[in-house]
């Protein structure tokens, strides 16, 4: 492999396409949030005064940083995966003991004007390590000691990011385990982490005794299917019962029970703002504690969460069919849903474009996920197969985590949507992750390990 | 390695689909099966701002304006402005001190939150205007905002024309919330009557606003906006020089007075007295001086030409003589021989005023002697009247005559609240004499001349006189002639004051008698002495008594007596003969209307009834009380020992229930005697001069 050819050569093109109109759509939302009727709309891109003209700036970084990628040897990847972790985990510690504090979390590293979140980088390079690790010739990944191993690659940055109070980012790294998946973890780890994950939030929004009756009709209707199958293997009924009271038990008994009982009544306020509900304690005394926790932190940290999904619910409700037009939305114009450049960019498409628009928008982020899957299934090597994977699980989870915490769906955990949100780091990180999977996949003959 | 988990893709695309189809559906139902978020979002962001037509102008009947708009200023502020002001000198410049600066800017902020203009003082006058304006720069956080207010030029006519004021709560509930609080709307007279057409159609601005609820501009670039439309104009059939001059000769008495066009029914004047100056209820003034005038012991806000009740008295005897003679009872040449009393009942009552022989000989001499045994005798033939079974029978055919002629029944003119007064039912008699068939015409014979259980309003009494001027029929009485741009539903509303109503059907000779009856009594009957220059008049006076001190004066009376072109019939309470006071104020009126001037030997009359006082004692006693208090309260010191009256006096009659309520109740007839504790020399006299008077 020579570097005299074009660069374009095996690159797909498809997917540079789609990164394209993706980070187009991104300006083009932070801008109908920000821009106001008869103001220039170029001077502040050139005077960096405003969001969309520093977005504009980290697009421009993000194509040359593109590029430099495409040129780069693909070998480079696979020999310094490693290095580039190590490298990662220090910067990471580092951010944690010298970095500042930005919003309540020490993930910051500021380097004259220039600032970093190591953290947000970290998944490119965890991503890079654990198919290198898993791509090496003696590991064997059905073994459970392997498993191990590259679940502790996985998830040592998102303790340290714990540890940084990301809590939102840190759940990230959980989403190499779809990766892992596909090289031979075992389903049952998936099915029952993902079910908890599900079980803990739908007991957090939906009523505990509707929860019940659902999960009952649920476990009646899988015996009614399966019923065929019991007579060959008597251990399935079993297994359906016992996860039907498992259920039962956690959503109806020990989380409200947990809530109501062990936690503090400030607690308690945050779970539930964490997914919009407000939280009216029954007892008077309670209630005069809960009133007293909020005077003193003047009721931000606690109610915040939830005015912003029941504002951003509004906003997205209130689109409609067809939306309410490019640069229309009352919501998101006029500052109603707080964070909405970065976290809750979402509501300004849902409000503009409506339910139309928003399945066309989610239907752009299908065919990359889909495309990134047919790409990881065509690689000879398996470095960059599960590279690619964990690609898409890291963009899944981004992209499904975000748009549910606007619509009310999933706890607001603070993590931005892919290629759109407002952030040069969040922006940058995406660039990279996608456009090494570009060069990888351009050389997709060769064995790399 | 091999690749032995190429049906994991499988799964996992399986998942993306799942999940994607979840963020699907919710979305399908935030965006389309819930329609609460698209209410919500424009309840965020959408305000509606109210655009103010001006109200309708009201005219006279030769096209003066007798109301109009003016603009005055609201000082208003928004309290997230203001910032390093110097309150002090606002302070000093609205009269106020810091804490109640304070406190309005409070206030404001829980009215209508701190990013958002609320008054801080409401119709600042024009000095104070000046001196803002020029201090305003000073203020920021204050400005000046436009409201148009009523004013009245001619400074008359406030009864008829009403006042507006703010909503309240009923009113809103009652609109389904069309209005809103701080909306004037009409609250008596005309503005509440004709409040459709007056208020014109409201414009609404659609805003859109931010997250802290300041305006962002027009929401949609004005599309849904709508503008205000300016009301529309009244056509009254007021005449305002003659309505100033009733005002005048009505001052400092009570009682009411209308004058109608009896060809049209357009009200020409209509007063109350004791009266105000509209301006008093307008703007500012409104807050200041209503809830004065609410308590007044004579009641300035009432309307008593159209809700005072009254025993018409002798006024009554021409309503009298036409049921008789449109029941074929008598004829005009029908004579009773009166020997001063009536004897029919046996008991030589009522008396009359005259006995020489043949002074009832005819109708004609009847009504211009207005002779009381002849009235009575016409009323029992009426009650008596073989045609029917029985006296009930009778009395009801009589009740239905008075209803037709639009006594007992509200006649439906366009001010609100017309009080109907009364034509008592048999009910009323049965319970008073103990059972039906307890009584006869006897029992009842006084009603035959206007007392008894009787009682009309002046504009009752104006439509009778109508009726007769007329010969016959009448058009309900009414103020406004048309409306600007008069739509289906103003002409539906209209209408029933453009149809002739005709109420007998006696034969011209016969009504001649009794106007010539009624001419009579100008010529050398008990108004002989009042003239108007130049016109010839029909006139019947009456001295009503009534429970509540001294006779009323009452007039009714129609000119020019060939053809008719004026109406009016005049109420005094409490002043004694018909011809005394109420006369003169009539036929003031009239000379006022049809020569257009008062000449000059009329002037001199003018003058003496104009400055007349004949309110009487008890409300004088009133008003001494509530002065006395005033004074007492802004600490009057210097009262010498000689201004205490040491003997008790008496101060009143007393009354010990609201005359205007219960009309009919018998008075106790006790005195008050009182012994002030403080009485100044000039009122001290004047109570005394009241009541020796009133004796």
């Amino acid at each position: 492999m020579t570097n005299n050819n074009t660069i374009s050569k095996g690159v797909d093109w498809s997917m540079i396409i789609l990164y394209g109109t993706l980070v187009i759509i991104g300006l083009l939302m932070i801008f109908a949030n920000e821009y106001k009727e008869g103001e220039s709309i170029f001077q502040p891109v050139l005077s960096q005064s405003k969001d969309y003209g520093k977005q504009a700036l980290w697009a421009g970084i993000c194509s040359v940083l593109a590029v430099f990628i495409l040129l780069t040897d693909s070998k480079f990847f696979t020999a310094t995966a490693n290095l580039l972790y190590g490298v990662g985990i220090v910067l990471c510690l580092a951010a944690l003991v010298i970095g500042s504090e930005v919003k309540g979390s020490k993930s910051w590293l500021v380097l004259g004007g220039f600032r970093l979140q190591p953290s947000e980088l970290c998944k490119v390079f965890t991503c890079l390590a654990l198919a290198k690790y898993i791509s090496r010739q003696e590991t064997d990944f059905s073994r459970t000691k392997s498993q191990v191993i590259g679940a502790a690659i996985s998830l040592l940055p998102a303790i340290i990011t714990v540890a940084q109070n990301e809590t939102g980012l840190a759940l990230v790294y959980f989403s190499f385990f779809l990766a892992m998946y596909r090289e031979g973890l075992p389903p049952f780890i998936l099915i029952t982490g993902a079910s908890l994950a599900v079980i803990l939030i739908l007991s957090l929004i939906v009523a505990p005794n509707t929860l019940f009756i659902a999960y009952a009709v649920l476990a009646v209707l899988t015996i009614f299917f399966c019923r065929g199958l019991f007579k060959r293997n008597r251990a399935l009924l079993w297994i359906i019962i016992v996860v039907w009271a498992f259920a039962s038990v956690i959503s109806s008994v020990a989380i409200p029970y947990l809530i109501n009982n062990v936690m503090k009544p400030y607690q308690r306020d945050r779970i539930y703002s964490l997914v919009g509900k407000p939280y009216i304690p029954q007892d008077p005394e309670e209630r005069a504690e809960l009133e007293r926790v909020k005077a003193k932190t003047r009721g931000r940290t606690q109610n915040q969460s939830e005015y912003n999904v029941i504002q951003s619910k509004i906003a997205i409700g209130s689109g409609g069919w067809t939306g309410k037009g490019y640069l229309k939305g009352t919501q998101t114009r006029y500052d109603f849903v707080p964070e909405q450049r970065t976290d809750f960019i979402f509501c300004t498409v849902g409000e503009g474009f409506g339910f139309l628009g928003s399945i066309a928008f989610l239907c752009l982020y299908a065919i990359l996920l889909f495309r990134i899957v047919i790409i990881a299934e065509r690689q000879r090597s398996i470095f960059s197969r599960v590279y690619a994977y964990g690609v898409a699980s890291v963009f899944f989870f981004h992209i499904t985590i975000n748009i549910c915490m606007t619509i009310g769906l999933a706890p607001v955990i603070g993590i931005p949507l892919p290629l759109i949100s407002y952030g040069g780091s969040s922006l940058l990180t995406f660039t990279i992750l996608l456009f090494i999977l570009i060069r990888l996949d351009a050389d997709r003959q060769m064995i790399l390990r | 390695m091999p690749v032995f988990n190429q049906s994991r893709k499988r799964v996992i695309q399986l998942i993306f689909l799942v999940v994607f189809l979840v963020i699907v559906g919710q979305l399908f139902n935030l965006q389309i099966t819930s329609g609460k978020y698209k209410k919500l979002a424009d309840d965020n962001a959408v305000a509606k701002k109210i655009a103010y037509p001006s109200r309708g102008i009201i005219f006279d009947r030769k096209g003066k304006a007798i109301l109009d708009n003016i603009a005055r200023f609201d000082l208003v502020v928004t309290p997230s402005q203001v910032k390093g002001i110097d309150t002090f000198a606002l302070c000093s410049l609205l009269q106020i001190d810091t804490a109640e600066f304070n406190k309005r800017i409070v206030t404001s902020i829980i009215k209508n939150g701190k990013y958002r203009p609320s008054i801080f003082e409401p119709f600042i006058t024009p000095q104070l205007q000046a001196q803002l304006d020029e201090n305003m720069y000073k203020f920021s956080g204050f400005d000046l905002s436009e409201r148009p207010v009523r004013t009245y030029p001619y400074k008359a006519a406030a009864h008829i024309l009403g006042y507006v004021g703010e909503v309240d709560t009923a009113i809103i509930r009652k609109s389904g919330y069309f209005y809103q609080m701080g909306d004037l709307v009409g609250r008596s007279g005309l503005e509440k009557t004709y409040e459709k057409v007056l208020m014109g159609q409201r414009g609404i601005n659609f805003l859109i606003k931010d997250n802290r609820n300041r305006i962002q501009g027009s929401y949609d670039k004005g599309a849904f906006d709508t503008l205000p439309e300016a009301g529309r104009n009244l056509y009254t059939s007021i005449d305002i020089e003659l309505q100033q001059l009733a005002e005048k000769l009505m001052k400092n008495k009570i009682g009411g007075l209308v004058a109608i066009n009896p060809k049209t029914g357009g009200i020409l004047a209509m007063t109350s007295g004791p009266s105000y100056d509209p301006n008093d209820l307008a703007g500012a003034a409104f807050r200041k001086n209503w809830g004065r005038m609410a308590l007044d012991t004579a009641r300035p806000l009432y309307n008593r030409a159209i809700k005072g009740q009254y025993p018409p008295g002798s006024t009554f005897k021409p309503l009298g003589a036409l049921v008789a003679l449109d029941q074929g009872l008598i004829t005009p040449s029908y004579g009773y021989s009166c020997p001063g009393r009536y004897y029919g009942c046996g008991i030589g009552k009522p008396a009359c005023t005259h006995f020489g022989a043949g002074h009832a000989a005819n109708l004609r001499i009847a009504l211009a002697n207005s002779c009381n045994s002849y009235f009575v005798q016409i009323f029992r033939m009426a009650l008596d009247n073989p045609a029917f079974a029985n006296t009930t029978s009778g009395y009801l055919k009589w009740k239905e005559y008075m209803n037709s002629f639009g006594m007992g029944v509200r006649l439906g003119v366009d001010l609100p609240s017309e009080d109907k007064a009364s034509i008592p039912d048999t009910s009323r008699y049965n319970k008073d004499f103990g059972g039906n068939r307890r009584w006869n015409s006897c029992n009842v014979l006084t009603l035959g001349i206007g007392q008894d259980r009787m009682t009309a309003t002046p504009l009752q009494m104006a439509n009778v006189t109508s009726i007769i001027a007329n010969r016959g029929y009448y058009y309900t009485p009414h103020l406004v002639d048309s409306i600007q741009d008069e739509s289906i539903d103003d002409t539906a509303f209209m209408s029933k004051y453009r149809t002739k109503h005709k109420v007998t059907n006696i034969s011209d000779s016969a009504y001649q008698a009794v106007v010539d009856g009624m001419y009579d009594v100008t010529v050398y009957g008990t108004a002989n002495f009042l003239r108007i220059p130049g016109v010839q008049y029909c006139a019947k006076t009456g001295t009503a008594q009534n429970p509540h001190g001294k006779n009323h004066s009452i007039f009714t009376s129609f000119a020019p007596r060939k053809k008719p072109q004026i109406a009016v019939a005049v109420v005094v309470e409490n002043a004694g003969y018909g011809a005394t006071w109420a006369g003169p104020i009539a036929t003031l009126l009239m000379e006022k209307y049809l020569n257009d001037t008062i000449s000059s030997e009329s002037m001199a009359t003018l003058e003496r009834v104009s400055k007349a006082d004949l309110i009487p004692a008890a409300i004088k006693h009133w008003y001494y009380q509530k002065d006395s208090i005033r004074q007492a309260k802004a600490g009057l010191k210097e009262v010498s020992i000689d201004t205490v009256i040491e003997q008790p006096v008496v101060v009143a009659k007393k009354t010990t229930f609201d005359p205007e309520a219960e009309p009919n109740r018998k008075d106790t007839g006790d005195l008050i005697l009182e012994k002030p504790a403080m009485l100044l020399p000039n009122e001290k006299k004047n109570i005394l001069d009241t009541l020796q008077n009133d004796k």
